[in-house]
């Protein structure tokens, strides 16, 4: 099974552990990532701000650069699987806009036949096209003894019909289990981290925040795993601002999904990109599974 | 009541934001019930809630829609999308109000149209976003004061070699920079005309 690949920006430098692990893991499970060539932005939310036809068309260029070897396009990032997905399903359910587009890409010598790329969170490969069995069969390292919130964020669940619960999913919970982890109950697992908020308005991003830490430090988590760059920045590269704001001692790890699947599959640490996180997370993962099976990711 | 016989009594306002808006027309479903400011994450923060902004809206009160805060604390989480009985698209009609305050010139909070115009503009030009550019450069011109809060963090997300301190471009900048040109245009034709979806 082959995939095209659209890493999206954040990926590149900032979440490279997410990128390095999502490869990784994929390697391992034996699925093929190629990264689509010569990609750009999908934008975020920052063009939508601005014009609407001007956001669709820089997002529906990378549909058109999707070659015809390929009909999946798999999106870590949040903010790029909506936007990807948006932009198909606003081209298969409204003909003008559909034609716009087009005329937009066409200035660029592209088009893009609607609904023609399938667009997939990797979570959803990972727990369909691989699924429980044959996870559960590579596991090298269970993960008994870590106490895992599993959080989800917005943009992967909603608003699209999508593989999972909109309010309440539940597909990481169970990959997690399945690999042996204690998956806490975590009321907020698809609320809101902020996004862009943090660098608009401390009072109401930073509250944000704290509710997602907060409640996760309730259910005694040891970590929270995210599936998306931007919640991972703001848990982790703001938890500390946020601890001063409110005068809280939180310190928990904001680990990538695919970060601690490759530890329970046996991948090396080093090779997924532990260690970029600012609240260190390698020493608490080592010290819950200290006395579980040996080897593997030592 | 038809929707037909309705439409007659349709405000200007209404008809503008719901031409902007894919799936806008579903905006004359509302039914004020309020799942939607009760969804959000910044609903105490808004100066009206969404189903206040639905009835405004109705009530063509332009001005005051548009100089509220209420689009400008929305951060597309999408619950009141997904929560909404009459399935309107609430979260894609703040970024409609959001264009329509930035184009008729009454955005009242002018750091996340600064924001916005930032990011994009370092897209346009590479291709990429380029978060080291777009951070400094907004904060610098928005919020210098709050350049030294972002100091400490920033190290530290150098030091991990979180933060690349040039951007990467594509290949193909001329091709992306002919499609946003081209989009623009037929935009400005469609909002001229009243028409955009």
């Amino acid at each position: 099974m082959k995939y095209a690949y659209y890493p999206g920006c954040s990926l590149e430098t900032n979440s490279a552990s997410y990128d390095v692990s999502a490869r990784a893991v994929m390697e391992k499970v034996g699925l093929r990532l190629d990264e689509l060539d010569d990609w750009n932005c999908c934008g975020a939310t920052e063009y939508f701000t601005q014009d609407e036809l001007v956001a669709t068309s820089v997002i529906a260029r990378n549909l058109a650069l999707v070659d015809d070897d390929h009909d999946q396009l798999v999106a870590p990032c949040a903010a790029c699987y909506l936007n990807l997905k948006k932009v198909d399903h606003l081209m298969c359910s409204h003909a003008a806009m559909n034609a716009k587009i087009n005329q937009a890409l066409s200035a660029g010598g592209l088009q893009y036949k609607a609904g023609r790329v399938q667009i997939r969170h990797l979570l959803d490969v990972l727990y369909h096209d691989v699924g429980e069995a044959a996870l559960k069969a590579q596991v090298v390292q269970p993960l008994n003894g870590l106490r895992v919130a599993a959080y989800y964020g917005c943009q992967v669940v909603r608003p699209l019909d999508g593989f999972d619960n909109p309010e309440y999913p539940m597909k990481m919970d169970e990959m997690f289990a399945w690999l042996g982890a204690e998956v806490v109950d975590y009321p907020v697992k698809a609320h809101c981290c902020g996004g862009h908020l943090t660098q608009l308005s401390e009072a109401m991003s930073f509250e944000l925040i704290r509710r997602l830490l907060q409640s996760a430090d309730d259910y005694r988590a040891d970590l929270i795993l995210t599936m998306c760059p931007m919640c991972q920045l703001n848990l982790d590269a703001y938890q500390g601002r946020v601890n001063n704001y409110f005068n809280t001692q939180f310190r928990l790890p904001i680990v990538y999904f695919t970060q601690l699947l490759g530890v329970a599959l046996g991948i090396d640490m080093k090779k997924l990109g532990f260690g970029k996180e600012l609240v260190a997370a390698e020493p608490v993962i080592r010290a819950k599974l200290e006395g579980q099976t040996a080897g593997a990711s030592a | 009541m038809s929707v037909e016989s309705s439409e007659l009594h349709r405000s200007q306002f209404m008809r503008d934001v719901m031409a902007e808006t894919p799936d806008g027309e579903r905006l004359v479903r509302c039914l004020q019930c309020g799942s939607c400011g009760g969804s959000c994450p910044n609903g105490p923060d808004m100066d009206y809630t969404p189903r206040a902004i639905f009835a405004m809206i109705s009530a063509n009160r332009r001005d005051d829609v548009l100089k509220s805060n209420t689009m400008w604390c929305c951060v597309s989480c999408y619950l009141c999308t997904v929560r909404c009985p009459q399935e309107i698209p609430i979260t894609e009609t703040m970024y409609t109000l959001k264009r329509m305050a930035i184009r008729e010139g009454r955005a009242t909070d002018g750091d996340a149209p600064a924001l916005a115009r930032t990011f994009t503009s370092f897209v346009e030009k590479y291709g990429r976003s380029f978060e080291l550019g777009i951070a400094t450069r907004y904060l610098m011109l928005n919020k210098p004061m709050s350049m030294l809060k972002s100091a400490g963090m920033g190290m530290g997300m150098f030091a991990r070699g979180r933060l690349a301190l040039r951007p990467t471009k594509i290949r193909q900048t001329e091709q992306l920079q002919a499609i946003i040109n081209k989009a623009r245009d037929i935009s400005k034709q469609d909002i001229g005309s009243g028409g955009a979806s």
